[in-house]
This record gives C-alpha cells, sequence and structure tokens, in this order.
C-alpha cells in the first residue's frame, strides 16, 4: 500500500486542477448547487481543448445564463428574450470562420423563442445551442416553463402542473431532432459525475459538428434550479434523476454519419 | 451613371448595395416584397449575406447579430412587420451598433391594407420601441431621391453608431421613376474594433443592452441623449418651395409633399402666395427653419396620408402662435391636388378673417424652448 507520506510532497507544486482559460476569473452570481457553472465549466473546457476561444462568439440569452457573457472569455453579445439563435444566425452568416454559439435556458428556448430555434434549426444555421432544462423559469422566480413536469408546482401552477390546463411538457431535443438541418441533438444530464462526463462529450461532439461545417447541433442539459424546486443541491440533483429523466429521456436523437464515424475512429 | 427607369422598391435595394451593405434580412411583407426580391437574387451574385428570415422578430434580430460583427446591414419591411421589429429596434438602440430599416409604410392599423399610408410617422419617429431613443428618420418624396437617402442613411448609421429609417410609402415602392443609381462602392474590408470578430490577441468585445444598476443605466441614456442631441444638431435636412413670401405655408413629406408641391405650384401660377416646407429628417424635426419660417408666414397647413401624426410637430413649434389647419387622408388614400387646392382656399380664407387668428399668449414668445 502507497502511503500519503510517500508521494505527497508538499515542497512541489502540482497542478491538478485550474480555470479553464475560455472562462473568466469572476465570480458568478448563479445560486449554490445550482448546475449553470458546471455547464459553464464543460463548455469552456471543450473550447480549451479544440483551441476555440480565440475565435468563439457567445450569444448570452434572457434568463437566469443572462450575465454568461461576464463567465466566458470570448466575445460576446445579449439577445433579446428568446431571439438568441436568430442574433447567432446574423453573426454566423457575416462571419462563418467564428464559432458561434448560444446558451439558452428553457423559457426561452422553448417557449418564446420556439419559433427561432426550430427555423434556425430547420435552415441547418451553423451554431451550436447549449440548452439548460431545468423545468422551470429561474429568474423570474420559479413560473411554469414549457418543461415544467406534470403536477411539479410552481408559482404560477400552485396546484401543480395540469396537462388539461397547461398542456404537456415540451421534449426539445426530439423535436429539433426531426428537422433536417440539425446534425447533432442530445440530451444529457448533470445530476451526477458520470453523466457530467457524459455531457461534456456530447459538448464536445456538437462543436465538432461545427467546426466541421455541418449544420445545427444541440446538447440538452437536464439541470437543477434548487432554490426554486424549494430543495437543498444534493436533493435537486436526486430530483433530475427520479423525477425528469423519466419524462425527459437521456439519448441520442440525431448524429450525423459524419460524427458517428469519427466516434467509431476513435 | 445614365438614368434608367426604376422601380422605388428595387431602387432602393440597389441604391443600399451600391452602398455597400454586405448583409440583407428580411420577410415578404406587400409593398416592400420587391426589396427583398431584388436583394434575393443580388446579394447572392455579389457573394454578400442575404437571408429570408421566419419572421420580422427573427429578421431585425439577424440584422442585430449582423450589426454587432461590424458590417453594413439593412431590413426593409412594412408598417405592421415595422410593429413586430421593435423590439429589435431597442436592443440595437441600446447596444449603439449601426443598422439600416427601409420602412415602405401601408394603410392601418391592424391588418390595415396594402396601399400608400403615411401612418407610421409616430411609430418611426417617436415610439420605435421601449425606452428613451429616436432613431434617425430620412422621408423621401422621389425614387431618386430614395436612392440618395439610402445611400446616406449607412454613413449616418455608422457614424453615429444608430438605427437610420428611410421612410417610403407604397407609392413611392411600387412606381417608376427615371433615376441615377450611385457608383459601387467596395464593401468596408476591415471590422470595427467593437465588433465581434472572435477574441484573439486582444480583450473580448462584448456587445450588450443591459445595465442592471440605475446609476449605469442611467449613464448609458445620458450618453444617447448627448448623441441625440449632436444628430438633432447637425443631421436636419428639408425643402423649401416658394417659402420666402408665402403667407400660407404647406408642410408635407413623402408622396403626400408630392402632391401638395403640384397644388402649390398650380396656385402660384394664379398668383396665390403659398409655398411648401418639406421635412426630409422626420428626426431630427427641422423645428428651428420652421420656426423662423413662421416669423413670415400667416398660417401653416399641414397635409398628411394619415390622421395628423406630423401635425403634432408641426403644431408644437407655431401652433401656440398661428393657426395650423390640417388636411389628411386615411387608409390607403392619397390626396388628390384638387382636394389640396379646396384645403388651402379654406385655409386660406381663415386667415384672411383676422377673428380666427390666435392670440399670442403671454410667456410663448419663446417657443423654441417649447419643442
Amino acid at each position: 500500500m502507497v502511503t500519503l507520506e510517500t508521494t505527497f510532497d508538499p515542497t512541489v507544486e502540482t497542478v491538478v486542477y485550474e480555470r479553464p482559460e475560455s472562462l473568466a476569473d469572476v465570480h458568478t452570481h448563479y445560486c449554490p448547487g445550482c448546475t449553470h457553472g458546471t455547464a459553464h465549466r464543460l463548455v469552456a473546457e471543450v473550447l480549451d481543448e479544440l483551441g476555440l476561444r480565440e475565435r468563439t462568439i457567445l450569444v448570452a440569452a434572457v434568463g437566469c445564463s443572462v450575465f454568461s457573457y461576464n463567465y466566458f472569455d470570448v466575445d460576446a453579445c445579449e439577445a433579446a428574450h428568446g431571439r438568441a439563435p436568430a442574433m447567432a444566425t446574423g453573426i454566423k452568416r457575416v462571419n462563418p470562420d467564428n464559432i458561434v454559439f448560444t446558451y439558452q435556458g428553457d423559457g426561452d428556448l422553448a417557449s418564446i423563442g420556439a419559433a427561432e430555434i426550430v427555423h434556425a434549426a430547420a435552415r441547418g444555421e451553423k451554431i451550436t445551442v447549449i440548452f439548460i432544462n431545468n423545468a422551470i423559469y429561474g429568474m423570474t422566480g420559479g413560473q411554469m416553463a414549457p418543461t415544467t413536469l406534470i403536477g411539479q408546482k410552481t408559482t404560477s401552477s400552485p396546484f401543480g402542473r395540469d396537462a388539461a390546463l397547461a398542456g404537456k411538457p415540451i421534449q426539445m431535443a426530439e423535436l429539433l431532432a426531426q428537422l433536417p438541418g440539425t446534425v447533432y441533438s442530445v440530451r444529457r444530464s448533470l445530476h451526477d459525475a458520470r453523466h457530467v462526463i457524459q455531457a461534456k462529450k456530447a459538448i464536445r461532439t456538437a462543436f465538432q459538428a461545427q467546426v466541421q461545417g455541418l449544420g445545427f447541433s444541440m446538447v440538452e442539459l437536464l439541470s437543477s434550479c434548487p432554490t426554486n424546486w424549494g430543495m437543498t443541491p444534493a436533493e435537486a440533483l436526486d430530483w433530475i434523476r427520479d423525477n425528469m429523466i423519466p419524462t425527459f429521456s437521456l439519448g441520442d436523437f440525431k448524429v450525423a454519419p459524419e460524427l458517428e464515424s469519427k466516434k467509431r475512429r476513435r | 451613371m445614365p438614368k434608367e427607369l426604376l422601380k422605388g422598391n428595387v431602387a432602393f435595394a440597389e441604391a443600399a448595395i451600391r452602398a455597400g451593405c454586405q448583409a440583407y434580412f428580411g420577410y415578404p411583407i406587400t409593398p416592400q416584397t420587391e426589396l427583398l426580391e431584388h436583394m434575393s437574387s443580388r446579394m447572392i451574385e455579389l457573394g454578400r449575406t442575404f437571408l429570408q428570415a421566419e419572421s420580422e422578430v427573427a429578421a431585425v434580430n439577424m440584422v442585430y447579430g449582423a450589426a454587432s460583427a461590424g458590417v453594413r446591414v439593412m431590413t426593409s419591411s412594412s408598417s405592421p412587420g415595422i410593429s413586430l421589429m421593435q423590439e429589435g429596434f431597442s436592443y440595437i438602440a441600446g447596444s449603439e451598433v449601426p443598422a439600416v430599416v427601409v420602412d415602405v409604410m401601408r394603410g392601418g392599423p391592424g391588418l390595415g391594407n396594402i396601399q400608400p399610408s403615411q401612418g407610421d410617422y409616430n411609430q418611426v419617429t417617436k415610439t420605435a420601441g421601449h425606452g428613451d431613443f429616436h432613431p434617425i428618420v430620412l422621408a423621401p418624396s422621389t425614387i431618386q431621391e430614395g436612392i440618395d437617402l439610402t445611400v446616406l442613411a449607412f454613413d449616418l448609421a455608422e457614424k453615429y453608431r444608430t438605427l437610420v429609417f428611410v421612410v417610403a410609402d407604397g407609392a413611392l415602392g411600387q412606381m417608376m421613376e427615371p433615376a441615377e443609381l450611385p457608383p459601387m462602392r467596395e464593401t468596408a474590408p476591415d471590422r470595427p474594433a467593437w465588433a465581434l470578430t472572435g477574441a484573439g490577441g486582444r480583450e473580448k468585445n462584448l456587445i450588450s443592452s443591459i445595465f442592471l444598476g440605475a446609476d449605469k443605466l442611467e449613464r448609458l441614456n445620458q450618453k444617447l441623449q448627448a448623441k441625440l442631441a449632436e444628430i438633432a444638431a447637425s443631421e436636419i435636412r428639408y425643402e423649401e418651395f416658394f417659402v420666402d413670401d408665402a403667407e400660407l405655408v404647406l408642410v408635407a413629406f413623402g408622396t403626400a409633399a408630392r402632391v401638395a408641391k403640384s397644388a402649390v405650384q398650380a396656385l402660384r401660377r394664379e398668383g396665390v402666395p403659398v409655398g411648401l416646407f418639406r421635412p426630409i429628417s422626420l428626426w431630427p424635426f427641422p423645428e428651428e427653419r420652421l420656426y423662423e419660417i413662421s416669423e413670415q408666414a400667416k398660417g401653416f397647413l399641414v397635409v398628411e396620408m394619415n390622421a395628423g401624426q406630423m401635425l403634432q410637430d408641426v403644431r408644437a413649434v407655431v401652433g401656440r402662435r398661428y393657426p395650423v389647419e390640417f388636411y389628411g387622408r386615411m387608409g390607403g388614400a392619397i390626396p388628390m391636388p384638387e382636394e389640396i387646392d379646396g384645403a388651402i382656399n379654406d385655409a386660406l380664407a381663415k386667415l384672411d378673417d383676422s377673428e380666427n387668428k390666435v392670440p399670442l399668449e403671454a410667456g410663448n414668445g419663446n417657443v423654441r424652448n417649447h419643442v
């Protein structure tokens, strides 16, 4: 058995964990236990690893991630609510050599921006979308989103979401996978370490799809909102596993053959 | 360049291309669709960016994106589409990125119709979106002027990093006139230092209209107001026609001004002392010059293709001192010269009756500060 004493030399510094270059050296405003921070880090690590930071443009959206432009050390803009895919389209069309990605929540992408995301995908815009699904409007204080689960209580569905009154949750990753312009549409979860690693792989593939100029790529990330769910951070992670995944199944709903073959080669 | 017979919408589009427009995003709506159609072939031929968006909302946000990347960008629409684009106009104003919009106005409210109208005057000059801002608004009355003002619009947008409107109406968009197009300008090879191009070898750039602290947002607003004041001082444009010795001055813009000009011309031949003051920049409104004119004229007649929108601006300058009569047609109707003749005669008859003059009230001598 190797003891700590024999391997650990306090006079030698070994870097085991550091901030990715694509993340700014600032504190975030996110609540304790919120998985936005995890998602930010995964995106930043991928941008670093693919060497994309200096040519990446972030289109931030409206929601809790409204200040994401402060947290990524890349060129950035702040779109109107739901319009990030349209703004990203305008940028990518005149800057085809840049890597353009949107970072949107579920109220932004699946509700007010439903038309913009569908048509960006339909046109096969060569952009990457990071879609944070936490089944609620976070920034405005916990109202019902299009992704809110049946029976889930929110400040605007105080008796629990009633399908007869408010319909059923929208599965965006499946929906966007139907469109011919989409080359990559998958859903991952951030509720434990194994799933976080899988999420990072998907984010990497999504950006590679854009680097290869294949078309529209999207990763939906099931995320926690302990504050508005009224849970501890640990309970919130379990809630993703136990309640969100049954409605929002994890999986690959569209993977272009170019991306699959690359995967096999590895 | 020789003159050619050009349709308004096509001429505005080609003028934008020759002014170096690098990207166009739009959505079909009558009576501006030929503009989008012309762009759909010419921009592609020239290797520039053209995209038909899924809605006006998307189109204006694509414009916002391309403008943030620092290229010369434009959209066009007509009244209901302009209403939809207001969200983007406000963000563009708050972010201080340059963009050009052509509005080929049609009858409203609601779906209204597709006939010529000037019903967007208030919308474009005063209420183009939430918050305190005004776009520069340029109103041509001929196709040649539409061409020239479209070119100017790109220069002003870039100079002030602001939104510039060229407002025509269904008549100017659809009719044909001989006009001369400008020579083709080179598109700008470089992007401005503030543009989104990727933060390679420099600090990151940010284009945003969000300032959560009241102090910061107030500072932005003070900066915007200072810029608007500079524009108001420097970018006034108008035309005068027989104004110098006119007793009755007509005030009209765009297509209404064309008809008013015909009426004035005919009456001048008969020796009737009428003239026409035609604002070309609707914002900034040429209020100082109008006030100067009011010192020698005896009355005003505003002619518009709406219920009297610019009328309020004219009244704000001279209305406390002089009678301001109004003749307007709505719903897509264009006033005929004979109708304006009738309105002129009525206004002159009222002027002759001194009882009808509005007395100068105490404290109103300083009308300039009032407006």
